[in-house]
């Protein structure tokens, strides 16, 4: 018997309709866990470095993490993953939601499709039942309408539906996967969908999850209960109010956004407004976002209530979470929330990632301005005096690729390839072609340099976590914080943090040292790829402070859920496996160090030198070489040489390059 | 006929409360494995929160007895403007639908409230406490026979139902050769 896990994949072909139930081998959990970590090794063996985006080739995985459906809070989360359009690299966006827990009743583990549909279909899994259905009617549908849609002709009330919109259908290049309060955003898998005509996925499950070592898997459990208990009792003193508790960013439940507002950048990621959160803002926006949200709510088997029903005026109901509510608002220069409340509406039934979309729109904004767009690219749109008006009128064009949206739709990377003539200079917030959160600071913030250049998820929202963002002011608040800390790998990160100070010798840039750096991101990016493979919510455990799920504990539940017998050390290892195969993956796609920068603007103070060593010491820390390629002997001591072959056979790793060289390449 | 004590074991359910992450399901379908703990399964929970999330509909509503016959009428409640499906409220295993039954053998589901422990499972590993536990004491007729006895009549008088009490006879003749 199969614990944790199913054993089973679905694999459908859509090209002939072909639907096969396979085993999998008890083994790859072993190397890889689950989620992201078997579905890299999915993606390295059967998808050459060659294939695109939009090639038949491209598959597409549905995944769940190996502890969805298990009795584990807040294990929720479904891992999607292909080629992106936008990065060409190979993405993994996640969502929480219902969805995986309900393919694993039904038998699954992960869901991979292959090949392209000739016309438009969803896919029916009801445990052994699996049909490709006829989609035609549905095309055109809202990706959160349809899910209602699909549920009602099944007559399956209790179906989890993943579903696309007409961004996904026309391909845009920031399409999502909208999934009841959740979605699936970053990178273009609603494209993805769309390309392979899948409007959705629909799943029902009634068999069991079996573990292991059930009574000692609940005794775990109560451990965990007792600390979110405490942990929301108990908000960390001495950090922002939305840094002080578990879950993902408490958003709908939280109405002072003078940091959101203050510290984020409004437009096309370019102005701070100091002063903005007045007493009439706060007293307005408060008023709105209360009227709009009529019940918190959380995904599955979570004690938080991180989303929101959302019932505004007299627009249909949705559903929200984290920062959505600002990001249109933000972006288009509108000072009310009600214009948040009302646009996010409307994204999501197009189903449009809610941070790279309003950046593109306010991309090309700037671009009307500045003349590198013309009135004739705006002709119908609003006149500029209704900011409100003209990012609907944007969003309208994105979705459906009319007109100028049919180049928007591309995200800012590559519409500013196509429109030319300077645009390159506005498409300012990227990273590896990808929009970023719209952050510009002031002092170079080395662990945030080496997280934004160098993490594979491209996305720092959810790279960041355990280590807080800036030091404590008072060598006594920092003691006070490192007292109760159960969370950490090591002891000397109590020091690190205590010695970390706000100005000084010990501050940044120069502070935590390149080497420090290097294990404190080494910490933050292995806590999210255990998550990632798990199932987790990142808000559980690697992206919030003193979480209730940390490097100390997981190990344990995995042991007592699956039957595997691992350690913190064998877990780091098995994460640490993963997590350079997804790195050789895209290096064999033609990603790496040149690749790795933050964009120039998003320090204004920057260190140039500094930033080359703290790269080299990480990528060395990382057992990578000067290129950030993964050598031969980190590669080997992972169960990775056929990974190493592979990659000397197309010269991307040299015969015998290692460490040496590297030191070489620094002397 | 004796009289003998009785703990009137009561959940409230605040259903306002309720953001709907379904845990109760979890809990209770681990507790009710066999083994204890062994698996889990929210299709065969005794308790179920019906979600209608658009129309803010979270409802945690427990297995109540198990009935041969479907109502002969139907309602359908609208309270505070949101309309509640028709049998929305109903506790019933009934044969208009496929909740409260085992999902293999179609056998009814009843809370038994955890029997055995200081609270139902349920109330324990809801966070949000929407549910909360409560015992009062009554003075009730000793009861005749056991609750195994009941359990097994239920089972076998809604096998009867539905395959019919000859079928279900000729099941039983066969497995009793076989042994």
């Amino acid at each position: 018997m199969r614990y944790a896990e199913m054993g089973y994949h679905l694999e459908i072909d859509l090209a002939t309709g072909n639907v096969e139930k396979v085993e999998t081998d008890p083994k790859l959990t072993e190397l890889h866990l689950g989620g992201l970590g078997t579905s890299v090794k999915q993606h390295w063996d059967r998808v050459p470095p060659e294939v695109k985006p939009f090639d038949d080739e491209n598959i597409l995985i549905f995944s769940t993490g190996l502890l969805n459906g298990t009795p584990a809070f807040s294990a929720n989360r479904t891992v999607v993953s292909f080629i992106s359009p936008q990065s060409e690299l190979l993405a993994y966006p996640m969502m929480g939601g219902f969805w995986s827990a309900e393919l694993k009743h039904a038998g699954y583990d992960k869901i991979i499709f292959s090949n392209k549909s000739p016309d438009w279909v969803y896919l029916w899994v009801k445990n052994d039942k699996v049909e490709i259905r006829d989609a035609r009617h549905l095309k055109g549908k809202g990706a959160l309408e349809v899910q209602d849609l699909i549920r009602d002709e099944l007559n399956e009330p209790n179906a989890q539906v993943a579903a696309i919109g007409l961004a996904g259908e026309n391909r845009c290049f920031t399409a999502s996967i909208e999934q009841g309060r959740s979605s699936a955003s970053r990178l273009g898998g609603g494209a993805i969908m769309g390309d392979k005509k899948i409007k959705a996925v629909a799943v029902r499950g009634t068999g069991d999850v079996h573990l292991a070592d059930g009574a000692r898997f609940f005794e775990l459990l109560q451990e965990v209960k007792e600390y979110i208990n405490f942990r929301n009792a108990n908000p960390i003193p001495d950090v922002m109010t939305i840094l002080s508790g578990i879950g993902s960013p408490q958003e709908m439940v939280h109405t002072d956004e003078k940091w959101h507002s203050e510290s984020f950048a409004w437009g096309n990621a370019r102005n701070r407004r100091k002063g903005f959160w007045t007493e009439d803002i706060e007293k307005s926006w408060t008023r709105t976002q209360l009227s709009a949200i009529k019940r918190l709510i959380s995904c599955y088997n979570c004690p938080q209530s991180c989303g929101a029903l959302i019932s505004f005026e007299n627009l249909p109901r949705y559903m929200m979470k984290c920062f959505s509510k600002l990001t249109y608002g933000m972006a288009a220069y509108v000072d009310n929330l009600d214009f948040g409340f009302k646009i996010v509406q409307r994204a999501q039934e197009y189903g449009v990632d809610g941070f790279s979309t309003p950046q593109i729109l306010a991309f090309a904004v700037e671009l009307k301005e500045n003349g590198i767009l013309t009135d004739k690219d705006f002709e119908g749109c609003p006149p500029d005096e209704d900011k409100e008006g003209r990012f609907f009128w944007l969003l309208d064009r994105l979705a459906h690729r009319e007109g100028i949206g049919d180049i928007l739709a591309d995200g800012t990377y590559w519409a500013a390839k196509r429109i030319g003539n300077g645009a390159e200079e506005y498409a300012h917030n990227n990273i590896k072609k990808h929009e970023q959160v719209p952050i510009k600071l002031g002092m170079l913030d080395p662990l945030y340099y080496l997280m934004y250049a160098t993490n594979e998820k491209i996305s720092i929202t959810q790279i960041e976590g355990n280590w807080p963002q800036a030091p404590f002011p008072m060598r006594e608040q920092r003691e006070g914080f490192v007292k109760d800390w159960p969370q950490l790998p090591d002891e000397k990160f109590k020091q690190y943090f205590i010695d970390w100070e706000l100005r000084g010798d010990n501050s940044i840039p120069h502070f935590p040292t390149p080497p420090m750096c290097s294990e404190i991101v080494d910490w933050m990016e292995m806590l999210h790829n255990i998550d990632d493979a798990l199932g987790l919510c990142a808000g559980m455990a690697s992206f919030c402070l003193k979480p209730p799920y940390h490097i100390n504990n997981y190990h344990k539940l995995i042991s007592a859920a699956t039957g595997m017998d691992i350690d913190r050390d064998e877990l780091k290892r098995k994460v640490n496996r993963s997590r350079n195969l997804h790195r050789a993956l895209n290096n064999r796609r033609g990603m790496s160090r040149k690749d790795e920068k933050p964009p120039k603007d998003h320090w204004r103070y920057r260190f140039p030198e500094l930033e080359e060593e703290l790269l080299t010491t990480y990528y060395t820390y990382k057992g990578w070489n000067y290129d950030g390629i993964p050598t031969r002997e980190r590669l080997h001591e992972l169960d990775l040489d056929y990974v190493a072959d592979d990659l000397e056979q197309r010269g991307i790793l040299k015969d015998g390059q290692g460490q040496k060289d590297h030191q070489e390449h620094q002397g | 006929m004796a009289k003998v004590r009785k703990i009137i074991k009561n959940i409230k359910v605040d259903a306002d409360r309720c953001n709907g992450c379904r845990g109760c399901e979890i809990a209770c379908s681990a507790f009710h494995a066999e083994p204890k703990y062994s698996s889990v399964n929210p299709a065969r929970s005794r308790i179920r929160v019906i979600t209608h999330r658009l129309r803010d509909i979270w409802l945690p509503v427990f297995a109540g007895g198990y009935t041969p016959t479907e109502c002969a009428g139907r309602d359908i409640y609208t309270i505070d403007g949101k309309e509640y499906d028709e049998c929305g409220f109903c506790r019933a295993a009934c044969p208009s639908r496929d909740m409260f039954k085992e999902p293999d053998s179609g056998l009814p589901l009843k809370c038994d409230m955890c029997e055995g422990e200081d609270e139902p499972l349920c109330v324990k590993w809801c966070l949000t406490d929407v549910l909360v536990y409560e015992e009062r004491e009554v003075w009730v007729d000793e009861e005749t026979e056991g609750r195994k006895q009941e359990e097994l009549d239920i089972g076998l008088e809604s096998l009867a139902d539905k395959y019919g009490l000859d079928r279900l006879k000729d099941a039983m003749a066969r497995m009793t050769t076989k042994e």
